[in-house]
């Protein structure tokens, strides 16, 4: 099981393997906003936790089409669909590698990036808590997303479709989590509607992804 | 391994290709698909490898003693050779990928990336593959393929060998491999319907079903 997660990350970091591509969208958003919204500090900061939400959202959803697509091009989905690793547990692997790829990375450059947007301190461990306890639900959804789009050639638009309404959740009680404890209310609540999220996408969409996937590829 | 098929329908997306298959291969046999092109040899091996289930009929085996090889080669190019095998033998288990380097005379390749690989060595590297699985039945779509005649015997040896430890194969391909102990199946009386031919025809249907 550990060797499907180690390829992924090795193919990851390998030329063209696209590590790298959601942080450096992520990085130009934000650096990129202030400009856009002017240097306000006051509004800036207002702004802030929504603005990094948005765009850890985005960043996740841009490397989607890559979880099955390549795989399943060059006939190795076939192949790991034959092979004695359940399509459930490749397909668990997939959401941990795109989130070690993509998730982590982000929640580990936020508090920095937020410096940027004049967030003030008190919300940093909030926004920090709320990532990591958010991204690894866009990942599984976004996986579900890619596994029933895996047949079709450009596929891209069809995830971001299908997945974006799936995202919504998160994306609300994430920016809601930052924003009160920016505000210093507690925020233990939206952090609680977090976790639940991530549980029960990891608990269900494993077997939503394989089934789809044996649809696709039939 | 013995395995065999009753009765078997199996289907390409939505269209029922083949209809009533069946046969039976004994442990160290092979059987060979003969049809033309669109006739359902990559259907049934999509089948018996338990990639799509059948429309009905039956497997008398366990699509988990089954490996599949594919007309793609499922390599990653950004990956070494060894890589990619060490990959496969992680996966199924397989400690030791030696004998499959040595069977397909891989060794001066192993540092190699897959992606500056000639197509006839990638070839050899996807081959390779199925000794790592350690499943008794190959199914094997097209294995030939961009093989020069000496990989074709290095290939052929390494099937007979499989044979010889008592498993066996099935195999669509258009040359002749001589194996020791190979039958031919010719697929064209159980295709469900003509190529081309409008499916919701009553006289076509009742022709050739």
């Amino acid at each position: 099981m550990i060797a499907l997660l180690r390829r992924d990350l090795r193919l990851a970091i390998r030329a063209g393997g696209g590590f790298g591509l959601g942080l450096a969208f992520f990085l130009i958003l934000v650096v990129l906003v202030p400009f856009g919204v002017g240097p306000n500090s006051d509004i800036l900061s207002r702004i802030a936790p929504g603005i990094l939400w948005v765009g850890a959202l985005l960043s996740c959803l841009l490397s989607l089409d890559r979880i099955f697509q390549l795989d399943y091009e060059d006939g190795t989905l076939d192949l790991l669909a034959t092979a004695p690793l359940p399509l459930e547990a490749a397909a668990t692997l997939k959401a941990l590698s795109h989130w070690l790829t993509t998730g982590l990375p982000l929640t580990i450059a936020a508090p920095f990036l937020g410096v940027l947007l004049s967030m003030p301190s008190g919300a940093t461990f909030w926004l920090v808590a709320s990532l990591a306890l958010g991204t690894p639900a866009l990942s599984m959804l976004g996986t579900f997303g890619a596994a029933l789009t895996v047949g079709l050639k450009r596929g891209g638009l069809l995830v971001s479709l299908l997945v974006l309404p799936l995202y919504m959740p998160t994306l609300i009680f994430g920016a809601e989590a930052v924003r009160r404890g920016a505000e210093g209310l507690p925020a233990t609540t939206a952090l609680l509607f977090l976790a639940a999220i991530t549980a029960g996408c990891a608990a269900l969409l494993p077997f939503a992804s394989a089934a789809a996937l044996r649809m696709n590829l039939r | 391994m013995k395995f065999g098929v009753e009765n078997l329908a199996c289907r390409r997306g939505e269209v029922t290709v083949l209809t009533g298959v069946t046969f039976e291969v004994a442990a160290g046999e092979a059987l060979i698909l003969r049809a033309p092109n669109g006739a359902g040899k990559t259907t049934l091996l999509r089948c018996l490898a338990g990639l799509t289930p059948p429309v009905s009929g039956k497997l008398g085996f366990s699509t988990e003693d089954v490996a599949y090889a594919a007309h793609a080669d499922g390599l990653k190019a950004q990956l070494s050779v060894e890589e990619n095998l060490q990959f496969w033998a992680d996966i199924f288990g397989t400690r030791d990928i030696t004998p499959a380097v040595e069977t397909f005379d891989l060794e001066s390749l192993l540092t190699r990336r897959a992606q500056d690989l000639s197509a006839g060595q990638k070839r050899r590297l996807s081959l390779s593959r199925l000794m790592l699985t350690g499943r008794a039945i190959w199914a094997l779509d097209e294995p030939t393929v961009s093989l020069d005649t000496e990989n074709v015997a290095r290939f052929a040896a390494a099937i007979t060998a499989h044979m010889a430890a008592g498993g066996s194969a099935i195999l669509a391909t258009h040359i002749d491999l001589g194996l020791p102990s190979a039958r031919t199946l010719d697929l064209s009386p159980y295709r469900a319907i003509l190529q081309d031919a409008p499916s919701d025809d009553p006289f076509l249907d009742e022709a050739f079903l």
